[in-house]
């Protein structure tokens, strides 16, 4: 079970509020989950290297290096929540970075 | 008690290539309009898929080989999670468990030269832990209760560059950093300008009692903009840390910002909280193998690099160490150095002529290009060509011209572009060498001149000097200066009644 500082700490990294009561469901709801996803941990994997896909591609690359042009500013600013025109306006951060 | 300091530099590199590192936005975003090198890869849109640009790998990777790096064979990129406006997806496509490169090494020359050049310099090892590659993020500007967010930087491709705590001075940092810019800029992956922030660097730095095995408590720095800063950052919390201990203090475990304006470190404010960066592989991109035979490819680009030239000239040469680091400051400097000396009809006498190459080089050709505004840099594209140096400094040698003229030919040469040879002929600017005809200038100026004589024959050497200066202004300059100094001390000689 999932201790109310952990559940605090995974919503504020996600950027959620919750409250009291969502705290206590999303605990116990987390851990199922978590208990769940628990069962990997009893295949044993003695010797088998770590992988990074499951696809059976790798190495793709794109050889040319030519720039394109992508959006203009109009389409970019489009979905800023606040825009002069020319930059994405959010409130201030500074030093907030966690 | 006697502290020895020990630093380790975190420096993160832009890869100059067209193109940035997940979609085809250009990536030389310095100076364009705000938010108009983006896509929806850097944007950060959902179902965007990033694509690896294949020569930011390969400019990674030659870097890492400059620095003595080995190479992964096997590497993938990794999400490094974290809540930043700069960072449009909430995360930064890195790399963590497999750095494209690691377990390197750097050799630097290390000199205190605050206070004038000094020949001798201490050469030391410094490791690299790792290099990886990463997206750089996107800017802020903070303005009042807002921040203003530009993401042409967004995405560009991003080096960075981690060494072990072998650093011991803040010279060495210097030293370290000037040499990691110089291979970049060598290599061509990177202008490496401070500056404009395509090198940036956060030292972290500890103080221990001399001869102590363990770590003391570490600080970071931020907030450097250039080579000089890094060097006074360090210097001053050195001493700061070391008065701090010496009175029985403590040291706290802070980030700090160097101010410019007050050259002083200040404490930021960060976040209390531990960073929880959740790094796991990035399901959107492949991993990537590198075979042996991409590896050989990108290897046979890398040319020969500074420290080495500078070993090799002082060796073959017999240049000093001045000579040496000044030549070879550019890449494209010292391969005209050298251009210029496979063109020398005399290959017998390289040091001799290397010497007189350099000589012009570090004089004439510098002080014109800096009064034509012309980068070093670009040597390769003004008039004067290497070859005709060489020619130049030939001429002087077997006496067709002297020095002065040279040195109005170099000029016309840079102008112009025209072979000294051909400007000396159409100009009859030969020296005038022969000795009946100067014999005929000196007795005109002997007897137009009595009283100057009769105060040389008194002792007075100095005006001697000027009975030369009357002799090359009656020929233009072009006198040969070694037989009329001869002439004129026969000439004053005989006039002794």
């Amino acid at each position: 079970m999932l201790t109310p500082e952990e559940i605090e700490h995974i919503a504020r990294l996600a950027r959620l509020a919750l409250t009291p009561e969502e705290r206590a469901r999303f605990a116990q709801q987390l851990s199922v989950v978590l208990d769940h996803a628990a069962a990997l941990m009893e295949i044993d994997v003695e010797g088998i290297p770590p992988t990074a896909t499951v696809l059976p591609v790798h190495s793709v690359m794109r050889a040319d290096d030519t720039p394109m042009p992508g959006l203009t500013r109009e389409e970019a600013l489009r979905n800023a929540p606040q825009t002069d025109g020319e930059f994405f306006i959010v409130p201030a951060t500074f030093g907030d970075e966690a | 008690m006697e502290y020895e300091v020990v630093i380790g530099l975190e420096t993160h590199i832009e890869l100059d290539t067209a193109s940035k590192m997940f979609c085809r936005c250009s990536a030389q975003f310095f100076g364009a309009e705000p938010n108009t090198h983006v896509c929806p890869v850097c944007l950060g849109m959902p179902g965007a898929l990033p694509v690896i640009n294949k020569r930011a790998v390969e400019y990674a990777m030659m870097v890492g080989l400059a620095l003595n790096c080995k190479i992964a064979r096997y590497t993938f990129w990794e999400r490094k999670s974290y809540w930043y406006p700069d960072l449009p997806k909430g995360y930064q496509i890195s790399q963590y468990q497999y750095p494209l490169c690691y377990d390197g090494w750097i050799e630097v020359d290390v000199r205190d030269v605050t206070s004038g050049w000094q020949e001798h310099a201490e050469r030391r090892r410094i490791r690299i832990r790792r290099a990886h590659l990463e997206e750089d993020t996107g800017k802020l500007t903070h303005a009042g209760n807002y921040s203003f967010v530009d993401y042409n930087r967004s995405g560009v491709p991003l080096l960075e560059i981690v060494t072990e705590p072998d650093i011991r001075s803040a010279d060495e940092a210097y030293a370290y950093l000037s040499a990691l810019q110089q291979i970049v800029r060598y290599l061509g992956v990177s202008s490496g300008d401070m500056e404009k922030g395509a090198m940036r660097c956060e030292p972290n730095l500890s103080l221990r009692p001399k001869g102590s095995d363990t770590f003391g408590v570490k600080v970071e720095i931020k907030n450097l903009n250039s080579l000089r800063a890094v060097r006074d950052a360090i210097a001053y919390e050195i001493e700061r840390q070391t008065r701090i201990l010496r009175a029985g203090g403590q040291i706290q475990q802070v980030t700090l910002g160097w101010d410019e304006a007050r050259r002083m470190t200040v404490v930021q404010r960060e976040k209390e909280s531990a960073h929880d960066y959740r790094y796991f592989p990035e399901p959107d991109l492949p991993p990537l193998h590198i075979s042996e035979e991409w590896l050989e490819a990108v290897r046979a680009r890398i040319p020969e690099l500074a420290l080495a030239r500078q070993d090799r000239y002082r060796r073959e040469y017999g240049l000093s160490a001045y000579d040496a680091v000044q030549l070879t400051a550019e890449r494209a400097i010292a391969d005209w150095f050298e251009e210029a000396l496979r063109t020398s009809s005399a290959p017998h006498s390289l040091p001799a002529r290397a010497k007189a190459v350099a000589n012009w080089i570090q004089t004439e050709l510098f002080r014109l290009m800096r009064v034509h505004n012309v980068p070093l840099d670009n040597v390769w594209h003004i008039k004067v060509k290497p070859a005709q140096l060489m020619q130049l400094i030939e001429l002087v040698e077997q006496g067709t011209i002297n020095l002065n003229t040279a040195k109005q030919v170099f000029e016309e040469v840079f102008q112009t572009g025209e072979d000294p040879r051909a400007i000396v002929e159409a100009k009859g600017l030969a020296q005038i060498s022969d000795v009946p005809t100067l014999r005929r200038v000196v007795e005109e100026v002997v007897s137009a001149h009595p009283q100057q004589v009769q105060q040389v024959l008194n002792g007075q050497e100095k005006v001697f000097g000027f009975l030369m200066g009357q002799v090359m202004k009656a020929t233009r300059g072009k006198a040969n200066a070694q037989l009329v100094n001869q002439l004129l001390r026969e000439a004053i000689e005989a006039s002794r009644t």
